[in-house]
């Protein structure tokens, strides 16, 4: 059973393979031929699990090693796989929300002409994804690492003909790559203290390193996922990234990749255990972005960027989590994939959404879509329930525990945390009734405006295949695309329940992860009641204003923070003057240094020694025999004195 | 006496630069096809060396020794140890995909020459293979003076090979282009030059304290003790030696040299220069620098690192200001062989197998890289970024492998050069923790690097100079997919090769008498 695991990763990397070394020929077949190879890498999974279920709750790791990868001297990387319950929970989320997208975009991509590529680079993605989560050692995981990086580089990008796709893909990789440098330091750091870098080996001795030493290791990994999860202040290249086909944004940027820092901190929990101040730097972190994606998500107009700004700050919420310890770390995994589910059916409705809209993303130019898409509407609206925490639904069960654990983490700390969770589920409510009402209901703010010409630059290219840019036509999305929004929305309703009543994901992953119930100082029916008193006051704000008051079909001016909000909160103008701005000088100038300075002084050191310019420029008259003579009288001089040697 | 393998494998593209020469002038695509064969026949000859060394036995292997010029104790010694077998395989293997690449770059312009004796494709091919031998018996010998021979020998070819063939199409017209050509081949000669002349002055230094040119008797007198070298002697001799292979790798500040000669020399010389006959500085101080003088070598070991790292992020930095493609991959490499030489320098076993590895990798990857960019500019002309755009639309397969090279430039895990670059920087990092991590903001700038460049060319709307561009031929097909498989296996499967590196770094670090540092804990393994 143990040596089914290479197989989980191998089924997608054949499929990437054959579809992006293959030609032509596969056009027609190709997404037929990755949706395949991404359900049976899903089938293998589920065999595993149910195999895993079968076995006594201690005894269910299962290893299997491949080959010696890089073996030198002290320095010994494997590529081996580790298939424990925590791996399990991705290895199913992954394949099985990824096939789900697979169906989805053959439906989706019908139009495009690349499409065998589109689902080559999806499949390169769920390989690289699994490899991720299935490496028993940190070496190999940073290869999946920046394997689902190159993935969602060339996913971001696949619209390469537009200037913005290009950009925002070249960003996302950049950013991810300063987390990187992270995960770098964190291996190297391991390596010098451990002498591997092995999950067993590290974990094993870490309660016999020094504090010091597990801090650094557990920042720079902390580093390493706020860059892969776009956490603060790491974030700025996921709501650019959504340039990227819908699909993708669904599967990589709210379900699976941006995930992959939640992974990284629970799998290192010996690391973190055992360093406090990192774990309050993994809260800081998460709390902040908590409320900074939440900000974002209610001032863009953008319905793919308010998602975006609703994935960071639910991911803020899972890294809050990871941070508390053995309180928070069931529960940081729980909302996870809680999460995979509604996030993972919003985008599906959104790109549903834009596909009967001309590929229209602006909300401003929605309203009352109900009627047209009813289909979309109500899975729309089931993960709208299930991602403010409407009780019953998935995000009432997980959300709350998170809340729950922050409170447990007792003292003023304990309190802080709660109240930033208690904010941000406010919030959330707000700018995702605010869409919901936006989008489904109200007037009907597209009737005779034209949505934008396809030749300008910034619409999805599918609309120039499509060819209609007049007034749209909202309409239902055909049932291969529903489908798969209607089985995550029986996820989103139901994972919650099913995870939460008997505690039966506590169970589940408690053996990998370690848990511990903290002391809260308020009780578990406080901490219910208040969110849902704070749910009802972010939804009902957001109907007092979106729902009583019509729409403006263009945005008003805004308070301050408004206006802040809508440009990320001025990060990237920011980075736009510190780094792109001062980037550009610092090499501009170390250009001009380097063709005078530089090459200046020593040409000079070398005409002071000899008037080696002079005879430069003599030189370039081009006499090529007087060279290979100056190299025969340095090889004569040395005969010459060798023999001057020996007579002396 | 055993068959002499090295001397054939040098004797092999020797006799080809001969034989290619000879080809009538009308006869060009004979002398392209004679070149190829004996390139491949050298291959051949290379795969054999590997299957014949073993990488347990002692630590020159497949040895030959003949008596050359007995008055003064110069001989031809040959030997190979699991750094210089990877060398060889590196420069056997490229040279094939070198000439296949430039098959058209030295066909004369007009047809009707009437000179009888104009022939410059024939002389183009038999440089390349005369570089070739030169380089593979530099990796060979185990001789002072003859290494020091032919690390000067081969800038007569290379010279020619620069100054004398040049990019088609240039934007400042024909005559424009001589003069720069001229200009950076004489540069690069002069630069080469002076190391070498100070150089020379080491290796009369060496034979005046050991009475030898020969490696192996210089190893035996410092076992036996009878090698009497003053410490401020020995450090003179190493900076002379040090200086000349800092010249070629080359290292920040004396490295303005490479970027005019890749600029100006055609794509596949530009590969020969950086891929191959570069290495050979690389590979002279692991071999001659610390083995001569480990002493010395770890008096210089902080200016060097420092020095290492400047070259790393410098060059990084003036890649990301190129607006010249060839000049862009030049500065790219330059930041490479920062680590390199930081690899050997950091004294583990680590950074050494990592900087051996880091060789052979950077050769392949930099050849699919820049030979793919040689068949961009060979379409359009131009080696200006800012000509290109949109390539992606119209040259799907070209973008593609572009790409690939980009990804390998940047060292992606799962393609070689990760695992190398990683190595070094555990190596260093392990015994000079702050260097090591700096060095990793050479990563971030090789991803702004390599994808600014991929950006401005291959993306973005069709530029109308690159609308109805071809799409990769089958013989540009077959350069390149070797390269990108052997940069894949590699990256999976690297261990064929750490098997015959490592061994030679572990001789190389007793020799200096260096050990790895010690983890701080001992996991529990």
């Amino acid at each position: 059973m143990d040596n089914l695991i290479a197989l989980l990763i191998a089924a997608p990397l054949l499929g990437a393979a054959v579809l992006l070394c293959g030609g032509r020929a596969l056009d027609r077949v190709g997404p037929l031929v990755g949706t395949v190879l991404s359900g049976a890498s899903f089938v293998i999974g589920a065999v595993l699990f149910a195999d895993m279920l079968g076995k006594g709750a201690g005894d269910r790791t299962m290893t299997q090693h491949l080959f010696a990868w890089v073996p030198v001297a002290g320095f010994k990387a494997d590529v081996g796989f580790q298939l424990d319950q925590l791996s399990m929970t991705f290895v199913l989320l992954i394949s099985g929300v990824g096939t789900l997208i697979h169906i989805y975009s053959i439906g989706y991509m019908a139009h495009d002409e690349r499409r065998r590529r589109f689902f080559g680079y999806l499949n390169l993605f769920v390989a690289a994804m699994l490899l991720l989560v299935l490496a028993s050692n940190y070496l190999l995981l940073y290869m999946g690492w920046e394997g689902v990086g190159l993935a969602s580089y060339l996913l971001i990008g696949f619209w390469q003909h537009k200037p913005s796709a290009a950009t925002a893909a070249k960003k996302a990789f950049l950013v991810n790559r300063v987390g990187d440098m992270g995960l770098s330091i964190a291996i190297m750091l391991m390596f010098t203290t451990f002498g591997t870098f092995s999950f067993g080996g590290v974990f094993g001795a870490a309660h016999g390193a020094t504090e010091g030493k597990l801090t650094a290791i557990s920042l720079m990994l902390l580093l390493a996922a706020c860059g892969k999860s776009a956490q603060v202040p790491l974030q700025s290249w996921l709501g650019d990234a959504m340039e990227g086909p819908t699909p993708v944004s669904a599967l990589i940027h709210a379900a699976t990749m941006v995930t992959a820092g939640v992974y990284l901190i629970t799998r290192s929990a010996d690391l973190f255990n055992g360093a406090p101040t990192a774990q309050l730097a993994v809260v800081v972190v998460g709390g902040v972005t908590l409320l900074f994606g939440a900000i974002v998500g209610c001032a863009k107009d953008d319905i793919k960027k308010s998602l975006a700004g609703s994935t960071m700050s639910q991911i803020g919420y899972m890294i809050l989590a990871a941070g508390l310890g053995p309180i928070g770390y069931v529960f940081a995994i729980m909302h996870l994939v809680t999460h995979g589910f509604f996030k993972a059916g919003l985008f599906l409705g959104a790109g549903s959404v834009m596909h009967g809209m001309n590929d229209e993303v602006d909300m401003r130019k929605y309203g009352g879509l109900r009627k047209y898409m009813p289909v979309t509407f109500v899975t729309f609206g089931l993960g709208y329930l299930a991602i403010i925490g409407f009780p019953g639904l998935s995000g009432f069960f997980s959300k709350d525990k998170i809340v729950e654990a922050a409170f447990a983490k007792g003292g003023t700390e304990g309190w802080i945390l709660g109240a930033v969770t208690l904010l941000g589920a406010a919030i959330t409510a707000y700018y995702m009734t605010r869409m919901m009402l936006m989008t489904f209901f109200g007037e009907e703010r597209w009737r005779n405006t034209a949505t934008a010409s396809p030749d300008a630059p910034d619409v999805e290219p599918a609309a120039e295949e499509r060819g209609r840019h007049a007034e749209p036509h909202p309409h239902e999305s055909p049932s291969v695309m529903t489908i798969p929004m209607i089985v995550l929305a029986i996820g989103s309703v139901g994972a919650g329940a099913f995870f939460g009543v008997g505690d039966r994901f506590l169970r589940w992953l408690e053996p990998v992860t370690g848990h511990s119930e903290g002391n809260s100082p308020v009780s578990a029916g406080v901490v219910t009641a208040a969110t849902l008193v704070l749910l009802v006051v972010g939804a009902g704000i957001a109907y007092l204003q979106y729902g009583r008051r019509p729409v403006p079909a263009r945005a008003p001016r805004g308070s301050l923070l408004t206006r802040a909000a809508r440009r990320d909160l001025l990060q990237d103008d920011f980075n736009h003057v510190v780094l792109v701005r001062g980037g550009e000088h610092l090499t501009r100038s170390l250009v001009y240094v380097d063709h005078t300075v530089v090459d200046g002084v020593v040409n000079g050191t070398a005409a002071s020694f000899g008037g080696l310019s002079g005879r430069l420029r003599k030189l370039q008259n081009g006499y090529a025999r007087s060279y290979a003579l100056s190299m025969f009288g340095g090889t004569a001089v040395i005969v010459a004195a060798t023999l001057l040697m020996r007579a002396v | 006496m055993s068959f002499p393998y090295l001397t054939v494998t040098f004797a092999l593209p020797a006799a080809g630069a001969i034989v290619t020469a000879a080809v009538p002038a009308a006869r060009r695509t004979a002398a392209k096809w004679t070149a190829l064969v004996f390139s491949l026949a050298t291959l051949v000859m290379a795969a054999i060396v590997i299957v014949r060394f073993d990488p347990g036995g002692g630590q020159f292997q497949l040895a030959e020794s003949h008596a050359w010029i007995k008055d003064f104790g110069v001989s031809y010694d040959l030997g190979v140890d699991g750094i210089g077998v990877a060398l060889l395989a590196l420069t056997a293997l490229l040279i094939p995909f070198v000439i296949l690449a430039g098959w058209h770059d030295a066909d004369p312009l007009e047809e009707a020459r009437p000179n009888r004796r104009w022939r410059p494709t024939q002389g183009f091919f038999a440089l390349i293979l005369a570089v070739e031998a030169m380089v593979v018996l530099s990796f060979e010998a185990t001789d002072v003076f003859l290494f020091y021979l032919l690390f000067e020998a081969m800038l007569i070819p290379m010279y020619f090979l620069i100054g004398g063939f040049g990019d088609r199409a240039h934007s400042g017209g024909d005559e424009a282009a001589a003069t720069q050509r001229s200009y950076a081949a004489v540069k690069f000669l002069l630069y080469n030059l002076v190391g070498g002349l100070i150089m020379l002055a080491a290796v009369i230094g060496v034979y005046v304290v050991a009475g030898t040119f020969s490696l192996t008797d210089i190893a035996h007198l410092r076992a036996a003790g009878d090698l009497s070298m003053s410490t401020s002697t020995g450090r003179w001799l190493f900076l002379g030696f040090f200086f000349a292979f800092a010249v070629k790798a080359p290292l920040w500040p004396v490295h303005t040299w490479l970027p005019s000669a890749m600029g100006e020399s055609t794509a596949p010389v530009a590969v020969l220069l950086t891929a191959v006959v570069d290495k050979v500085g690389t590979f002279a101080m692991l071999r001659y620098c610390l083995q001569l003088f480990p002493e010395a070598s770890k008096w210089a070991t902080p200016v060097i690192l420092v020095l290492a790292l400047i070259s790393i992020v410098y060059g990084a930095l003036l890649a990301v200001g190129q607006r010249d493609i060839k000049r862009l991959i030049a500065y790219a490499s330059i930041s490479h062989f920062g680590f390199i030489i930081m690899g050997i320098f950091a004294m583990t076993s680590q950074g050494q197998s990592g900087a051996t590895l880091y060789m052979v990798n950077h050769g392949i990857s930099t050849a699919a890289l820049m030979l793919v960019a040689g068949f961009l500019i060979s379409r359009r002309g131009s080696r200006l970024i800012s000509d290109y755009g949109g390539v992606q639309k119209v040259a799907p397969v070209l973008a593609g492998t572009f790409l690939i090279g980009g990804l390998a430039t940047l060292s992606l895990p799962g393609l070689s050069p990760f695992v190398s670059e990683f190595l070094v920087l555990v190596g260093t990092f392990s015994r000079y923790p702050v260097i090591g991590i700096i060095a990793t903001i050479g990563i971030v700038l090789a991803a702004l690097y390599v994808l600014v460049l991929y950006q401005r060319t291959m993306t973005g709307p069709v530029k109308a100079t690159v609308q109805g561009m071809s799409d990769l031929k089958v013989r540009e097909v077959v350069v390149v997919a070797p390269l990108i498989a052997l940069l894949i296996f590699l990256g999976v499967y690297p261990k064929p090769l750490t098997d015959i590196v490592n061994p030679a770094v572990h001789q190389t670090m007793s020799q200096v008498d260096r050990t790895d540092p010690h983890p701080q804990l001992e996991a529990s393994r």
